[in-house]
């Protein structure tokens, strides 16, 4: 007997409601039974992991400040990835985002006024929009593969970083030390709705609501997705290859780097060494989890970012080490691409002597 | 679905239980940058939180956040050790630093402790190790066991706490031989063991038959031990990964300091303040010599007791790399020259990164 | 002086080498695998942990091996079988290696690890010069030599090769033809599994013989760059990771005779340069079109 796949004519709506839960599902059940091995009581676990944070004030925010820039920043990448750009340097144009955004308040303190904030975030942008489009350039003018390129300018963003906070952006009272001045109250991006988030949660909800509805409804939501199925029929079309990878580079770096600008001047406050726990990175995984949909991967950061505060939960209360964390995410990961192959695709089990084996529908 | 909803009941009435059944008078929180199996800077800091655990039994109950990355994770791990109770929160990384203060505004009833940092408030404490007093002594040993009057120096980050290490290094040398030389390589990072052990050959290539190390992987060591020079230990004492290379190895030990605090906080004596210890206190550990003649085992251990009776190793005449003299005859750096230090004394064979 | 550079740069070459000649062959195959850190340090921790408890680095390789293989198996499953996204797989492949090498780990850190014995090989390692840079390595090193040239014959001259090659350029008539895409590339994500387990086993019973968490610090994903940089020809990849292990250890080199430049931009070169080439070969139209699969990363579903 072999398992074979068969396309579905039709998508199952009821398949692509149900397939993330059903992910869930199995991603807990193989979690209790790690936490079990691990000698740890499962449903104590589970509970602190994936519910407790939900149940207080404070880890929600938490959440929603740990969801922000993942969504943010896969936002972008899945216009990237809709129209065959794969673009994975997101963290690097997270890290120069931030630092053309703090170009303003670390070297010219003094500009406080009410257009600070709003010219770090375009700055921000633009930095972003600039790094990520080396790679698009590369692409477009050598053909070089944009995989690597854009890797490899991560690790050259981050040591620039580096160079500048350790060296010529250096606190010229911080003793030595390596981090950046304080950013001035100007600088600092407010909270809203009485401290309960960051401005950038509701930035962030409406740039992709904006970018959702770009996607479905105009001509260049349609561009982009004829271009990622089939780049002959879009030639026809009269549509440009080389512009939509420009375009869509340029897009996702311009929002990483907001991303990075809103971390530092909202969160951070400062330049530091580092300034990303591997946002860039994690929002590739978001990116797919939400199905490369702006309205999805809203879904799927949160949920991110509820494993990342109930594995510390976890870690906090039941003294379970680091990593079980990530192999939950690596898990869920799994499981929701392997669910959503429901969605695609009936399987079916072929007997090995029977010709055209009844199929049976799971 | 129903038995979903059952399990869902049961994890809520056991979380409730485990949260009543805590019976421990204080609750200590440490909150590391690195993962706790780095055997380094997190692996020595997690010793000390064993030690606390086994020296107080019952009365004190810890808990820890490993791999927590500078910047707002930071922030949030140390808020979420505020909100569950704990008593006194030890984080353990400089770029927890601003972080911590704001945490610490918000509960002025919790005390904090914050490593290498340099801000305190009413209920945030500093502390840091006089590290730079063992390398001191390992520099004379450095010195008298060249043969190539080089050594190499594996250095991470242009820091204070690292480039004080490096000068106290080259200082105790010269004190023993004025002409010894040394070589620096940063690697721009605290931990990656394959870089650490090429830099390691690359240093010995160069000529270096002495390597000393500011990262934290038993890696240059292991190189040492194969390549037949010899080295030191760093942040644990590392001599099973080279058993004929160590000569010594400056051991961070973290459990005098958290064992004092948590007591003064179980008696209610606790008060901010800035702790910064060396040998004397036991703070900074010398392991045992090894593979040393016994006049150079002698030597080092004298200059051990001389710091511990008070001598400071920036002690005058110190010149610096550009030839300005930094402190005259006699006279002692200041605690902040010492923490701030950004300057290279002269010999070293490298141009600080500015 | 020189020599003993060439031995670093060898050492500090051979696991990429080994990873990315087994990315190489999955990518010729038209399967794009960005799992290869995961499986390197799954490689790492279990050679490492199986050589500690029967304290021979053979079975500890073995054993490598077989965990790269493991994890290479689960995702041919994945995205093979059940069609799944490659490049999040791969991501998630990466995510999991990383926990669940450090779940595993836990019980050997600060243990000394046991180093595979070097092994002269007789006369060729007399050879002045090249003796002792090129036969008197441990075994994995002259593992990866045998490999370069298995896998370039492989490719080049046999039918199966051929075959290979075939799928990875059009699964689509492959199929017509008769041959079995799926297994074929299945046999390939198995191949290049192996080898991220055995480039692991090098980190951790050969480079630095030692368990401690992420100790592969991102050379799988170098092993990846590496791949398109050789433009998908084996005896590239050598040129590459020496390269790329000349370019990492010559920045320490040049740190120590004292050259007045700021130590980042030394360590950014490895990655500079690796841009720079992959720039100037894909400029080649011609060459890079040839051998670049072209199914690479497309899911391949049998219509019936």
């Amino acid at each position: 007997m072999r398992i074979e796949l068969v396309k579905r004519k039709e998508h199952s709506q009821l398949m692509a409601m149900l397939s993330p839960l059903i992910a869930v599902a199995l991603t807990a059940l193989a979690a209790g039974i790690i936490f079990s091995i691990s000698g740890h009581n499962p449903l104590v676990a589970l509970y602190k992991f994936f519910i407790e944070p939900l149940t207080q004030q404070w880890s929600f925010e938490a959440t929603i400040d740990k969801a922000t820039p993942l969504i943010l920043i896969a936002c972008g990448l899945s216009v990237c990835y809709l129209s065959n750009n794969w673009n994975i340097g997101a963290e690097g144009q997270f890290v120069i985002g931030a630092l053309f955004g703090s170009i303003l308040p670390v070297l010219f303190p003094s500009f406080e006024n009410a257009a600070t904030l709003p010219l770090m975030l375009i700055f921000g942008a633009i930095g972003g929009a600039l790094w990520a489009l080396v790679p698009a350039l590369l692409k477009t003018r050598f053909n070089t593969n944009e995989i690597l390129t854009s890797l490899m300018l991560v690790y050259v963003a981050s040591l620039i970083l580096d160079y500048l906070v350790r060296g010529p952006w250096r606190d010229p009272d911080g003793y030595n030390f390596p981090e950046s001045r304080i950013f001035s109250d100007a600088a600092t991006l407010p909270e809203v709705f009485g401290g309960a988030m960051s401005l950038s949660a509701p930035i962030t909800v409406l740039i992709a609501i904006i970018l959702a509805i770009v996607l479905a409804k105009t001509l260049k939501g349609f561009e982009i997705r004829v271009m990622g199925e089939s780049p002959r029929a879009g030639g026809f079309a009269g549509f440009s290859a080389k512009g939509l990878t420009l375009f869509s580079f340029a897009l996702a770096g311009g929002l990483a780097g907001l991303a990075g600008t809103m971390e530092v001047s909202g969160a951070l406050n400062q330049l530091l060494p580092s300034i990303s726990p591997g946002y860039g990175f994690t929002a590739i995984i978001v990116a797919f989890l939400g199905r490369l949909n702006p309205i999805g991967i809203i879904i799927a950061g949160f949920v991110l970012a509820l494993s990342y505060i109930g594995g510390e939960g976890v870690q906090s209360a039941m003294g379970v080490t680091n990593e079980i964390a990530s192999v939950i995410q690596g898990l869920l990961l799994f499981f929701v691409l392997a669910c959503d192959t429901l969605i695609l695709y009936r399987i079916r089990f072929v007997s090995r002597h029977g010709s055209q084996g009844e199929a049976s529908h799971v | 679905m129903k038995s979903l909803l059952k399990a869902t009941v049961a994890a809520l009435a056991f979380a409730a239980a485990g949260s009543t059944a805590q019976a421990a008078d204080v609750k200590a929180c440490f909150i590391y940058v690195g993962p706790v199996g780095d055997f380094g800077w997190s692996y020595q800091h997690d010793q000390g939180r064993l030690a606390v655990e086994e020296h107080f039994g019952d009365k004190v109950e810890t808990a820890y956040l490993e791999s927590v990355p500078e910047g707002p994770d930071a922030e949030r791990a140390i808020e979420r050790f505020a909100r569950e109770g704990c008593n006194v929160i030890f984080t353990t990384s400089f770029g927890y630093m601003n972080p911590t203060i704001k945490v610490a505004k918000k509960f002025p009833d919790v005390k904090f402790e914050h490593a290498t940092g340099y801000k305190t408030a009413d209920n945030v404490a500093t502390y840091n190790s006089k590290f730079h007093q063992g390398r001191y002594i390992i520099g004379q040993i450095a010195a008298k066991q060249s043969k190539s009057g080089v050594a190499g120096y594996i250095a991470s980050f242009p820091i204070p706490e690292v480039v004080s290490g490096i000068n106290a290094f080259l200082l105790g040398a010269q004190s023993v031989n004025p002409d010894f030389k040394l070589k620096v390589v940063w690697v721009n990072t605290w931990f990656d063991p394959g870089k650490e052990a090429d830099a390691a050959k690359a240093l010995i290539d160069q000529g270096a038959d002495i390597i000393t190390q500011h990262t934290d992987s038993t890696a240059p060591l292991q190189v040492a031990q194969e390549r037949g020079v010899h080295g030191f230990g760093q942040a644990s004492d590392m001599v099973n990964f080279a058993k004929d290379a160590q000569y010594t190895a400056i051991i961070d030990d973290w459990a005098p300091y958290y064992i004092h605090r948590v007591q003064d906080v179980l008696d209610g004596k606790w008060e901010s303040g800035s702790s910064w210890e060396g040998l004397a206190e036991g703070h900074v550990v010398m392991a045992p010599y090894t593979n040393l003649p016994a006049d150079v085992v002698e030597m080092a251990k004298a200059t051990e007791a001389k710091i511990k009776d008070g001598w400071e190793p920036f002690t005058g005449p110190i010149t610096k790399q550009d030839g300005s003299v930094a402190a005259e005859d006699g006279v002692r750096l200041d605690d902040g020259a010492i923490l701030g230090m950004n300057w290279y004394v002269q010999g070293v064979d490298d141009k600080l990164p500015q | 002086m020189f020599e003993a550079v060439l031995l670093t740069v060898i050492t500090a070459a051979t696991p990429l080498l080994i990873a990315a000649l087994g990315e190489l062959v999955v990518e010729r195959s038209g399967v794009l695998n960005l799992g290869v850190e995961g499986m390197m340090i799954m490689g790492a921790v279990v050679g490492f942990a199986v050589a500690n408890q029967t304290g021979s680095g053979f079975l500890g390789v073995i054993a490598a091996v077989a965990a790269g293989m493991a994890m290479s198996a689960l995702f041919g499953f994945l995205v093979l079988v059940l069609v799944t996204n490659q490049v999040a797989t791969g991501l998630a492949l990466t995510i999991l290696g990383i926990g669940f090498s450090g779940m595993i780990g836990e019980a050997f850190i600060g243990v000394p690890g046991l180093k595979i014995p070097e092994l002269y090989i007789p006369i060729l390692s007399e050879i002045p010069f090249f003796g002792p840079v090129f036969f008197q390595q441990d075994s994995i090193v002259y593992i990866s030599f045998v490999l370069v040239a298995a896998v370039a014959y492989f490719l080049f001259r046999t039918r199966l090769g051929l075959v290979l090659r075939a799928v990875g350029d059009n699964h689509g008539s492959a199929h017509a033809l008769g041959y079995s895409v799926i297994r074929i590339r299945f046999s390939a994500v198995l191949f290049g599994g192996a080898c991220a387990g055995l480039a692991g086993a090098y980190m951790s019973l050969a480079y630095t013989p030692q368990w401690v968490e992420n100790m592969t610090a991102g050379r799988g994903w170098i092993a990846l760059a590496l791949v398109v940089f050789s433009s998908w020809l084996p005896l590239r990849v050598v040129v590459g990771a020496y390269l790329f292990g000349a370019v990492s250890v010559l920045n320490l080199h040049a740190q120590a005779v004292e050259l007045d430049i700021p130590s980042q931009l030394l360590s950014s070169l490895p990655y500079l340069a690796t841009i720079l080439v992959l720039v100037l070969i894909s400029a080649n139209r011609r060459l890079t079109l040839v051998n670049t699969p072209a199914c690479l990363g497309k899911p391949f579903v049998p219509d019936r």
